[in-house]
C-alpha cells in the first residue's frame, strides 16, 4: 500500500472506529442510584408511570386544602432520592434529572422547589 | 308491625338517645374533640371554622427593630439579589408620624389576609386564592406572573420574583416569574406552629405580635380584640382584614 493509501486508511479508521465503538453509548442511560434502599410509596412500575399524577394531585391538596400527608409529598421524594454525593436530585447523576434527560421531559419542579432535603440543623449549605 | 320489629326500633331509639345524652354531657354543643385538641390531622382539609389573624400592638413595636423582617427572610429564604429595588418583600416596617403632635409609630405591614381580597378578585387564572381558614395565598403552579394582584392590593403586600433562585427552604418553594407575598407561614401554621415573625418577636421579648384564631373566643387574640380598641389599615375599604393593629 502506498504511503498515501495508508494515510487514507488510517484517517478512515480514525473516523469510523470511535463511532462504531461509541454507538452503544450514544444515548446516556439514566443513572438510577438508590442511596437509601427501601420501599418506595408504591411499586417501581407504578412509580415510573404515575409519579407525575401523584405529585400533581398532592400539590393541589396541599396548596388549597392544607393537606400535608407524607406519602406523595415532593419533599418526601427529595429526602429519599437526593444523591449521597451531591446532596441533590439534580445534576447529571441526579435521580430526577438523569431520568428526565433520558426521557426528554422538562423538569420544572425544581425551578421553585428545593432540590435538596432540609438539613436537620435547619442550616442549608 | 311485629313485636320483634318494635323491640328493634326501641333499642335503636334508646341507643340514639343515650349517645346524644353522653355527647351532651361530655362536650359543649358544636365542639368536637379535634377542636379541643387544637391540632388538625395532616390528612384533614382546612375549614372555615378557623379564621387565622394577627394582632400587632404598635405600642410595643420599637422604631428601628426589624426582628420580624429578618425572621421572615430567613424562614422563607428571601435573600438579597443585589437589586434592592426589586427584591421580594413579604413584611416591612413602616414608620408613621403625626406631624402636629409628633407622636411616632413603627408598624410592621404584610399581607393583611383580607376576607374579601382584591388580589383574588382580579387574578385571571385563579392562582391568587383564599384558603378556607382565611390565609390568602398564591398558587405558583397557576400564576402566570401578570402582576394584576400587585396593582390591586392596597397594602403593597405582594412582590414579583425577578431572579432565579436555587437555595429555597424545602417548605417554601419560590422561583422566578411568579408573584408572592406573606403566607402567614402557612407551612408552620399547618404544623401547629406560629408564624416566624411572631415567634421572633416573642423570643426577643417584644411581644408586639399575637397570632391566633379570631373565631375562637377563648384564644388570646380574640380576647384582646374583644377587650381593646383595635384598628385595621384602610378599614374604609371593608376588606375584612385578618391583621389587626392596636395603638394606631
Amino acid at each position: 500500500m502506498s504511503p498515501k493509501g495508508l494515510l487514507r486508511t488510517a484517517a478512515w479508521l480514525a473516523l469510523v472506529l470511535p463511532a462504531t465503538l461509541l454507538a452503544a453509548d450514544r444515548t446516556p442511560k439514566p443513572s438510577i442510584v438508590i442511596d437509601k434502599p427501601g420501599q418506595c410509596v408504591d411499586d417501581v412500575e407504578t412509580m415510573r408511570r404515575a409519579h407525575p399524577d401523584m405529585l400533581k394531585h398532592q400539590r393541589d391538596q396541599t396548596m388549597h386544602k392544607g393537606i400535608r400527608t407524607k406519602r406523595f409529598s415532593l419533599n418526601g421524594c427529595v429526602e429519599c432520592h437526593a444523591s449521597a454525593k451531591t446532596g441533590s436530585v439534580l445534576g447529571e447523576q441526579g435521580f430526577c434529572q438523569s431520568c428526565h434527560a433520558y426521557a426528554g421531559v422538562t423538569l420544572d419542579c425544581f425551578e421553585c422547589h428545593a432540590s435538596r432535603p432540609k438539613l436537620a440543623s435547619g442550616v442549608r449549605p | 308491625m311485629s313485636a320483634e320489629e318494635n323491640k328493634g326500633i326501641d333499642r335503636r331509639g334508646f341507643l340514639a338517645i343515650s349517645a346524644a345524652a353522653l355527647g351532651g354531657v361530655a362536650l359543649a354543643p358544636g365542639i368536637r374533640l379535634i377542636e379541643i385538641a387544637g391540632a388538625r390531622a395532616p390528612d384533614q382539609a382546612v375549614t372555615n371554622t378557623v379564621r387565622w389573624g394577627l394582632l400587632i400592638d404598635t405600642n410595643k413595636c420599637a422604631s428601628g427593630c426589624t426582628d420580624c423582617v429578618a425572621a421572615c427572610a430567613s424562614e422563607n429564604g428571601l435573600h438579597a439579589t443585589g437589586h434592592p429595588r426589586t427584591d421580594a418583600q413579604w413584611i416591612r416596617k413602616v414608620e408613621l408620624k403625626d406631624l402636629r403632635s409628633g407622636r411616632a409609630h413603627s408598624v410592621p405591614v404584610m399581607c393583611q389576609h383580607c376576607e374579601h381580597p382584591p388580589c383574588v378578585d382580579v387574578c385571571p387564572t385563579g392562582a391568587s386564592f383564599k384558603r378556607a381558614d382565611g390565609i390568602v395565598l398564591v398558587d405558583r403552579h397557576t400564576c402566570i406572573g401578570c402582576r394584576y394582584c400587585i396593582l390591586a392590593c392596597p397594602y403593597k403586600a405582594r412582590s414579583f420574583v425577578h431572579e432565579e433562585h436555587t437555595d429555597q427552604n424545602p417548605d417554601v418553594p419560590r422561583g422566578k416569574g411568579c408573584v408572592e407575598g406573606c403566607t402567614l407561614c402557612v407551612h408552620r401554621v399547618d404544623r401547629d406552629q406560629q408564624p416566624a415573625c411572631v415567634e421572633a418577636c416573642t423570643k426577643a421579648d417584644h411581644n408586639a405580635m399575637t397570632f391566633g384564631d379570631l373565631n375562637d373566643p377563648k384564644s388570646e387574640i380574640a380576647k384582646r380584640v374583644a377587650q381593646f380598641p383595635t384598628t385595621r389599615i384602610r378599614a374604609d375599604l371593608r376588606l375584612g382584614t385578618g391583621v389587626h393593629y392596636q395603638g394606631i
